[in-house]
């Protein structure tokens, strides 16, 4: 199996060591950075195939980051680690375009799970996530502006929903009787949708909710 | 943790100096409108129109010379710019011609085609040069300006009340003189005073910010004493019992995590906080870790708290029974309905081989859920974990 090529963006040194004795054989750690400053030189220079981000860091945290990187056209994935659930930080890196959000409390086979599904280009969501994007296009005060982009198909729903509930997405495709592969079609097709939605409910409701 | 240190303090104003860079004199109408935030040609004009009216502008002015340092330059000091100086040595005698002529020097009604020459002129230079208009019209001034013009305003008023007044009463040839002797110390004083005024007054500002961040600070030092050091205490006490050092650090997070993100709301009062409460207790009390995702809230009713009492138990069992590390608690608000699953990938169990008279699921699950007119459905498999969803309809 081919190793991941990952960089690791945080501003706590303990952590970041933390994290590469954790991570799996199917997993190389190619460099750290510290801050918005070094981490986007780093990841042009390495190139690695999944940046882990941490979302609060000195001089703008990781969304200045994905802002610097992606605006540059760079194809590299993302997937954000915090200890913050605040529903802005989690929506605010993925509308900001990471590929996926985990806090860090999250075990050492799980992350390395996250990444291998990120650096295949599938969407990684937490339990909690999937609560937050449930929540948020559940608001429906205004009508969609684009209907293919503003709403969730029941699929995908039901989906979010059992992530939500703790399955993993083999249970997932057990219990709704389709393969894995579909479940990651569709979680993929919710991130898009919050990626792109036009919906101003979305940043706001995030605001509006500043829970854990 | 979000970065909340506040962005740099706003530079506050520099004491009254003389520059020495672009001066025209001795830099005193350039170092006071730097005090001002003004532009220092008004305040060479103000000059210049003050000596006009009875020498007081060369009073003031030299006043301020004497009393202002000049400001501290390293290497040559460089020349006056002569060019402006004789600029404002021409007006200055025009002006005074045309004074002479009118007689306004010793008041009277000559001084007020000064006046209004004066201000015309301003307008006219000001509308002569938008970009620099642009530049006083942002940053102090726009702030300061709101009450300034109403006070100028309202000032105005007065002054054209009692002349009016005056002149409605054949008084104003006899008080004018002395009326503008007045308007013109006032003046001078008011700009003499200014820059002492202005740093008062921010003075007191920043002795006011400094005050509540201290207050903050002094909360905050409070907070964390009652809370976290005294949970490392405990931490470093219990150090040999891994269970309990993992239950008092994850309860502190949770309580820091409130405090920090969590808008201060009643816990009983909706049913995600009441859920989340539930959880937070039960955590406690078991050291298994319950992760809860809430979608909608809704006030609670006696069918939810009874939906409520099934989840706590339902958590209680796995916590105590199914060995699983982390519990999975999801509870969803529908229009209709709300729903609650609690999850454990834990050993699971044969749900007819459990004796009927288990009270745990048979009596505070199912029989209390069908009571208030909910329903409790679990599903479980010998190693495959347990599933309990309680349903329960918002308006029974």
């Amino acid at each position: 199996m081919k190793t991941i090529r990952v960089l690791i963006v945080d501003d706590h040194r303990l952590f970041r060591s933390g994290v590469r004795a954790e991570l799996g054989p199917s997993i190389q750690v190619v460099g750290e950075a510290e801050d918005v400053d070094s981490a986007v030189p780093a990841i042009a220079e390495l190139a690695p195939d999944v940046v882990l981000l941490d979302v609060h860091m000195p001089g703008g945290g990781g969304q200045e980051v994905l802002r610097r990187v992606l605006g540059s056209g760079s194809q590299v994935r993302f997937l954000a680690l915090s200890v913050s659930d605040a529903a802005e930080d989690v929506i605010g890196v993925i509308r900001g375009g990471a590929r996926g959000y985990v806090t860090k409390t999250i075990s050492g086979a799980e992350l390395t799970d996250a990444i291998i599904r990120v650096s295949e280009g599938d969407a990684v969501f937490s339990p909690r996530l999937a609560g937050f994007v449930l929540d948020a296009f559940a608001s429906t005060e205004a009508p969609p502006i684009d209907p293919e982009l503003d709403s969730l198909t029941q699929r995908e729903r039901e989906v979010l929903r059992l992530i939500a509930r703790g399955y993993a997405y083999k249970e997932i495709a057990k219990e709704l009787f389709i393969s894995v592969k579909t479940v990651e079609t569709h979680v993929s097709s919710v991130l898009r949708k919050l990626q792109l939605s036009n919906r101003h409910e979305l940043s706001r409701w995030a605001t509006a909710r500043r829970l854990v | 943790m979000p970065n909340t240190m506040p962005s740099a303090p706003e530079a506050h104003r520099p004491r009254l100096v003389r520059p020495m860079t672009g001066r025209v004199i001795a830099g005193v109408a350039q170092g006071a409108a730097a005090q001002l935030r003004l532009d220092p040609v008004v305040m060479r004009l103000a000059f210049v129109l003050l000596t006009i009216v009875d020498g007081l502008g060369f009073v003031a002015y030299a006043a301020l010379w004497m009393f202002t340092p000049k400001e501290q330059l390293k290497g040559r000091v460089p020349g006056r710019d002569w060019g402006q100086l004789a600029a404002y040595a021409v007006l200055w005698l025009v002006l005074a011609a045309f004074g002479w002529l009118t007689g306004a020097p010793s008041g009277g009604y000559g001084t007020w085609p000064l006046a209004i020459g004066g201000v015309g002129a301003l307008i006219l230079w000001q509308q002569a040069d938008p970009d620099r208009r642009q530049r006083w019209m942002s940053g102090a001034v726009k702030q300061v300006n709101a009450t300034w013009v109403r006070t100028g305003i309202g000032a105005l008023l007065v002054v054209v009340g009692a002349i009016g007044f005056l002149a409605a009463s054949g008084e104003l040839a006899k008080a004018s003189t002395g009326l503008v002797f007045t308007a013109v110390v006032v003046g001078g004083i008011l700009m003499i005073a200014a820059p002492w005024l202005a740093s008062l007054i921010q003075e007191l500002q920043r002795e006011r910010t400094e005050r509540i961040r201290q207050e903050e600070r002094a909360e905050m030092a409070a907070h964390v004493h009652d809370s976290v050091l005294h949970t490392l205490t405990l931490i470093q006490r219990n150090a040999h019992d891994a269970r309990e050092v993992t239950r008092l650090a994850r309860s502190q997070e949770r309580e820091l995590r409130n405090w920090l993100y969590q808008p201060k709301q009643d816990a009983d009062a909706t049913l995600a906080a009441a859920v989340r409460r539930v959880a937070a207790e039960e955590e406690d009390a078991h050291g298994v870790h319950i992760e809860v995702v809430c979608v909608g809230d809704c006030e609670l009713t006696e069918g939810l708290v009874a939906l409520l009492h099934a989840a706590r138990q339902a958590m209680v069992n796995a916590a105590k029974y199914s060995e699983a590390s982390v519990i999975s608690v999801y509870a969803e608000v529908e229009p209709e309905e709300v729903t609650v699953f609690i999850r454990d990938r834990g050993k699971g169990f044969v749900l007819d081989d459990v004796p009927e008279d288990r009270m745990g699921i048979r009596q505070s699950i199912i029989g209390r859920m069908e009571r208030n007119g909910g329903s409790a459905r679990i599903r479980t498999e010998p190693g495959d974990g347990t599933e309990v969803m309680l349903t329960m309809k918002r308006n029974p």
